[in-house]
């Protein structure tokens, strides 16, 4: 496929201030925003890509995302190449919109260099602009203040979804138990011994109501994964795994309207499901994002293995575990037992479904005949902002 | 007022566009930004809605009353338990804060709460944190 006739620049907006000791970088971003999308006859709700270099406020672009009020986000890219990363966005926009990814993009760069603002290239941390003023992430002096750390905002996340929907300590520490189980296979997890949920329940309290063991373990370490063409892959003597959906969508506290019952794959998982044409009924076997239980929990529901509200049920009596239960989720143990290099568990995700899909899985753990899988992630936090991604694997006959 | 659940706070970042808030929290008035174009507040406060894009949006001082929506306690911290968490303003947005002068078990989704605000390090502007409004 090539991006040739495929897509059009439509907007286009030169902000007209030169000097702006009065607004704030973040704003400038929004005014830009407007001022483009204007000149093509489009609103917010119409941009479903967002775009911007990594000298833009906060964390990649959901912070911007979020700052905009843009609610309709599928497509997401930070690309970092310093001045020349807006003509890389515009190639990488139109890569998008060929393969049907999304079909507004919207590509922003601000930046106050004459008054102390983020500079490109400089460091990316709030800079200060006159008479001491910050001119960082918008959010950071309404959320940054107040002590959050993922514990507690994830603990915030499961405090609702037990006053809304009756989820209990014992249902998550279920997760945990399923992920032991395949852990105790796995030579270099970090955590190999199978606990129950009394172990679990137990453990001391961390950030009510998460306790230790419903956190992931801390580690070193990395991973890599090569995504080739179908004609390299064909040249290459491994087990073919192939791509079927892929959906992404950022989730942040939607200008105080946030609800935390439900997490960004409510958007991605559907998108890479359609794309796919599988259904959750189909998977072999899932690997689930889990920095703590109620992450799993949650995204499971999410993504419609369940319905909202049931996650506690279907989790419970081993129905994660790989040989007894209906939907074996992260068989080699996870970010919960096994790994969760860097603080980052996405990568360890797509290995396992990978192994899965290979049948290369330990032995104990290999989910028979596994030609479907999801790998589904969440990256940032499920209390306050985050971004979603889903991919759906299949094995290649 | 007690020592219960407090945590000091770091000076908050003042940008161009909260330095409004954070001057009137400096005279202990609590303001929020509503849109004159849909009417609706938002949090946290910005010059452009983030529900309609327009820039008509206005500063508009609150009671800062509301109710818990979510919490969590981090039970070790240098400073002892603390708690952070969403309050649901009555003007509808929900914002991110610390829960003061509560003790632990009292602490509970749905509790009225009002907005004070607390000194922070340095020589930075107050910052809002909600403790329960006492029942009559
Ligand atoms: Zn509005």
């Amino acid at each position: 496929m090539s991006i040739k006739g495929k897509a059009y620049v439509m907007g286009a907006f030169e902000h007209p201030t030169r000097d702006a000791p009065d607004k704030t970088t973040a704003q400038l971003h929004a005014e830009c925003a407007k001022g483009a999308l204007e000149d093509a006859g489009l609103s917010f709700a119409d941009v479903d890509a967002y775009f911007c270099a990594g000298d833009a406020p906060g964390f990649g672009g959901l912070s911007m995302i979020d700052y905009m009020g843009l609610r309709n986000v599928r497509h997401m890219d930070s690309t970092e190449t310093g001045g020349s990363s807006y003509l890389v966005h515009v190639g990488h926009a139109a890569q998008a919109i060929a393969a049907g990814k999304c079909q507004v993009a919207l590509i922003t760069l601000a930046g106050r260099p004459r008054n102390g603002g983020n500079r490109p290239g400089a460091s990316l941390r709030p800079g200060g602009g006159g008479s001491g003023l910050s001119d960082g992430p918008p959010e950071a002096g309404f959320e940054h203040i107040y002590g959050g750390s993922t514990h507690n905002t994830y603990g915030m996340a499961a405090m609702r979804h037990m006053h809304e929907f009756g989820t209990t300590s014992e249902q998550l520490a279920w997760i945990k138990v399923a992920a032991s189980h395949h852990a105790q296979w796995n030579d270099h997890a970090y955590l190999k011994d199978v606990v129950t949920v009394e172990d679990v329940v137990n453990s001391r309290m961390i950030s009510d109501p998460l306790h230790l063991l419903d956190c992931c373990v801390v580690t070193d370490g990395g991973g890599a994964v090569i995504v080739t063409s179908p004609e390299v892959a064909r040249g290459l003597d491994r087990p073919r795994v192939r791509l079927l959906g892929a959906g992404e969508a950022p989730k942040g506290v939607l200008g105080g309207d946030i609800d935390l019952t439900y997490s960004g794959a409510v958007w991605s998982g559907p998108r890479a499901f359609d794309e796919a044409g599988v259904t959750p009924a189909d998977i072999k076997y899932a690997s689930i994002y889990d920095s703590f239980t109620i992450t799993v929990l949650m995204q499971l529901e999410d993504l419609g293995f369940c319905r909202k509200g049931e996650g506690g049920k279907f989790v419970a009596d081993g129905n994660l575990i790989s040989g007894i239960g209906k939907l074996p989720f992260n068989t080699d143990g996870g970010g919960l037992c096994n790994n969760h290099p860097t603080n980052r568990g996405g990568m360890t995700k797509i290995i396992e479904a990978v192994r899965q899909l290979r049948g290369e899985a330990h032995p104990k753990v290999q989910v028979p005949n596994c030609d479907l899988a999801v790998a589904h992630g969440t990256g940032g936090s499920l209390g306050i902002r985050h971004g979603a991604a889903t991919l759906i694997l299949e094995r290649e006959a | 007022m007690s020592d219960v659940m407090s945590r000091p706070i770091p000076a908050p970042a003042v940008t161009l566009e909260s330095k409004p808030f954070w001057d009137a929290a400096a005279q202990g008035r609590f303001l929020v930004k509503r849109c004159t174009a849909c009417s609706k507040a938002h949090w946290y406060p910005r010059t452009i809605c983030p529900f309609c894009a327009s820039d008509a949006t206005v500063w508009e001082e609150s009671a800062g009353e509301g109710e818990v929506y979510t919490f969590s306690i981090m039970r070790r911290s240098p400073t002892g338990p603390y708690a952070i968490g969403y309050v649901t303003l009555d003007e509808g947005p929900r914002m991110l804060t610390n829960f003061v002068d509560v003790e632990p078990e009292a602490l509970r989704i749905g509790l009225r709460v009002k907005v004070r605000f607390q000194p922070t390090e340095g020589d930075g502007p107050p910052a809002p944190v909600f403790a329960p409004i006492a029942e009559q």
